[in-house]
């Protein structure tokens, strides 16, 4: 909130929380204040569901810079799989 | 200052109290044993939440004679552990301002209303807490008698920040400011930056108020949290502290 940069997306996906699996309803994403990482921001990632209470919660807190290079990361290998599913189609 | 023949207690628990709209909040009160009377804090928290940092905060001020009230602003957006909720509030863009003040009332009013309070009241906030610090001073229906701002950001906002939940920067309520404000910042800190202090010093004193800023050199934000230690800057923390009880003691004593 001190940034101002925060956004929520509805999802569906999975997450384990603690002991237990939930099904992922909404993403946070932020640049903001984290809660554990030692910086003044960082890119927030909370997987909830909230229907399920704040609990159902997977926080991810990461610099920027990992922040960027997981990105590419994860979009290169989006592309990698569907390169395999259509292959395999 | 703390005489080793005194008697000395403290009272500390979780109550209910009426906030924004007539609603039923929790909120964490602390205070000196004794009949007083005592002056009285409001202890506004900041984004990661009702959280320990601040129960402890409550537990200082009791300490040094404060009745202190710090409520649950984020109570109905739910429940659980302070940043699971905090979380929620974060993506959500913050608590609205409106519901914070309204809070803010009805502590005020609560503390005004107990026996052993002397009627003076201050409100002290970090990081947010410390923005809606300086706007309940300035919109407070109650009133309060000192107000205490550390590092609070968005006090200056561009408009393309304004929303729903914050839709008036707090310097435009700057003219209503109705309390001394002591203000405390570093200069590493990115929200406020030392340019948006300086802006908000600057409608201070056009208004003509009653302020003194205090912008400490190898600090950033939230320099009194010990438990950051990437945050923490003990120096500042220790002199930042000292001002504080000068600065109540001398508007609320």
């Amino acid at each position: 909130m001190c940034t101002m940069i925060a956004e929520k997306v509805q999802i569906a996906g999975s997450g384990k929380s603690r002991d237990r699996w939930f099904p992922i309803a909404q993403t946070y994403v932020s640049f903001d204040h984290p809660f554990h990482l030692q910086r003044e921001h960082a890119l927030n990632l909370d997987f909830v569901n909230e229907e399920l209470g704040t609990g159902a919660r997977v926080a991810v807190e990461l610099t920027p810079e990992d922040a960027r290079e997981l990105a590419t990361t994860i979009l290169r290998l989006l592309d990698e799989g569907a390169e395999v599913e259509a292959g395999s189609a | 200052m703390t005489d080793t023949r005194a008697y000395e207690g403290l009272i500390a628990e979780t109550i209910t109290v009426q906030g924004d709209g007539g609603d039923s909040i929790y909120a964490y009160f602390a205070r000196p044993l004794g009949e007083g009377p005592f002056p009285a804090m409001l202890l506004l928290h900041h984004i990661p939440g009702w959280d320990e940092w601040y129960r402890e905060t409550a537990r200082r001020y009791a300490h040094h004679g404060y009745v202190t009230i710090c409520p649950d602003l984020y109570y109905r957006d739910g429940s659980g552990e302070p940043e699971d909720v905090a979380a929620k509030v974060r993506a959500e863009g913050g608590a609205p301002d409106d519901r914070v003040v309204g809070d803010a009332d009805g502590c005020i009013a609560y503390l005004r209303s107990l026996p052993y309070v002397t009627g003076k009241v201050g409100v002290m906030g970090t990081c947010s807490g410390g923005r809606h610090s300086f706007l309940v001073g300035c919109r407070s229906s109650e009133g309060v008698d000192a107000v205490v701002d550390c590092w609070g950001g968005n006090v200056v906002m561009p408009p393309e920040n304004l929303s729903e939940r914050q839709p008036v920067a707090p310097i435009d309520y700057t003219a209503d400011l109705a309390a001394p404000l002591l203000g405390l910042f570093g200069e590493n800190d990115f929200s406020p930056t030392p340019d948006q202090v300086a802006e908000h010093e600057a409608a201070l004193q056009r208004e003509g108020k009653d302020y003194e800023f205090h912008m400490y050199p190898n600090a950033g934000h939230g320099f009194f949290y010990y438990n950051y230690p990437q945050a923490y800057a003990a120096e500042a923390a220790v002199d930042g502290w000292e001002k504080i009880w000068d600065f109540l003691e001398r508007k609320l004593g």
